[in-house]
Parts: C-alpha cells; structure tokens; sequence
C-alpha cells in the first residue's frame, strides 16, 4: 500500500505555482524568446526569437492567409481552428499584424500557400518554445 | 512589407533551417546535444526533401 502510494507520488509530477512560470510563459507568448530572456537564457532566446521572427515575416511577405474560426463539417472545423490557433500562438507579430490592417484573401498559388503555413508554422514553433520556457521555470530543465 | 517569392526548395530549406534552430534549441539539456540535435534535424529535412522529390518525379514517370 505504502510502496503503490509512493509510486503514484513519483510518476505524477507536482505542478509548479502559478507564480513560478505564468510570467514566463505570458512574456514567452508575446515575445518570441522572451520567456528564456525573462529567464537569463539570452543566448536560446536569441534563437528562437530569430527563427520565429524569420518564419512569421517570410509568411507575411509570401502574402500568407490567416486563418479566422469557421464552423461546418468536422474537417473545416479542424483546419479553421486549428490553423487559427496557430496563428494566435505567433503573439506579438500577430496581434500587429492584425492590428495594422493586415488582412490577405486566400488564393491559389504555391508561394501564398507557403506563406499561410509559415504563419502557422511561426506560431507553433514559439508553442514550443514556450512550452520549454515553462519547464525551465518549473526546474524541470535548465 | 515587400513581396517575396521563393521556390518549393527554397521555401522547404527556410522552413527546414527555422524549424531545427527551434527544435535544437528546446530539445536537448546541453549546448552541443543541442547543436548536433539541431543539425541532425536539418539533415533529416534535407534528405526528406530531396527523396520525397525524387519520389514524385519517379512516380509522374
């Protein structure tokens, strides 16, 4: 009994206060990076602000579409959010962008096509970079 | 904000070259882990890239 209570209490990890990482993760939302900045790993955050930065403005030059919520067939809902979601997670560049009036109609072509999955792809790579600004917060890694 | 236009290669390469830099960086716990991870990464789209490729032109016939 004691031994199955102790290894529940081991392969559950204790969730951090919210003090520790919300900073982190909120600053590493809006600015690409600047959870690890917030953090002291200037050298990471260099990184991922650079890449994130590089892949949201090559979309946006490539005349990429933003994606807007749209409800229907299961597959549509899927995509629309998803890729709406995506977007969001792209923080800083795409509140401007949104804000400045950017504002492109999807159409036909592979560079555009390309641009649309950069915007995404922009924003779930500083998911990711996020997610390990929280760890690093929470002492999981350095 | 100027256009630009890139090739199918040169679109995948730039995505390629962003997405490893990321995937290096928040992968790995130490500095080389994480360059050798992150040039593994880039290799592998590479090499994705140019099979994928040869693949479809095999396949057109």
């Amino acid at each position: 009994m004691a031994k199955a209570i102790a290894k529940d209490t081991e392969e559950k990890p204790v969730t951090p206060p919210l003090a520790t990482w919300a900073p982190a993760v909120a600053l590493g939302w809006l600015i690409p990076g600047g959870g690890h900045f917030l953090l002291k790993r200037t050298g990471r955050g260099i990184l991922l602000l650079a890449a994130v930065t590089v892949m949201f403005l090559s979309g946006l030059m490539m005349r990429g579409a933003m994606f807007h919520p749209q409800n229907g067939d299961l597959l549509t809902v899927l995509i629309n959010w998803g890729g709406f979601l995506g977007d969001v997670c792209g923080g800083i560049f795409y509140l401007l962008s949104v804000w400045l009036g950017y504002n492109q109609p999807d159409v036909a072509g592979h560079v555009h096509d390309y641009g649309t999955k950069f915007l995404v792809a922009a924003g779930l790579l500083n998911l990711l970079a996020v997610v390990d600004a929280f760890e690093i917060a929470a002492g999981r890694k350095d | 904000m100027p256009k630009m236009t890139l090739s199918h290669f040169e679109a995948a390469m730039l995505f390629s070259l962003c997405t490893s830099v990321v995937m290096g960086v928040v992968t790995k716990r130490t500095d080389r882990e994480r360059l050798q991870y992150g040039v593994y990464i880039f290799a592998c789209f590479v090499v994705a890239l140019f099979g994928i490729g040869w693949l479809m032109y095999l396949g057109h016939g």
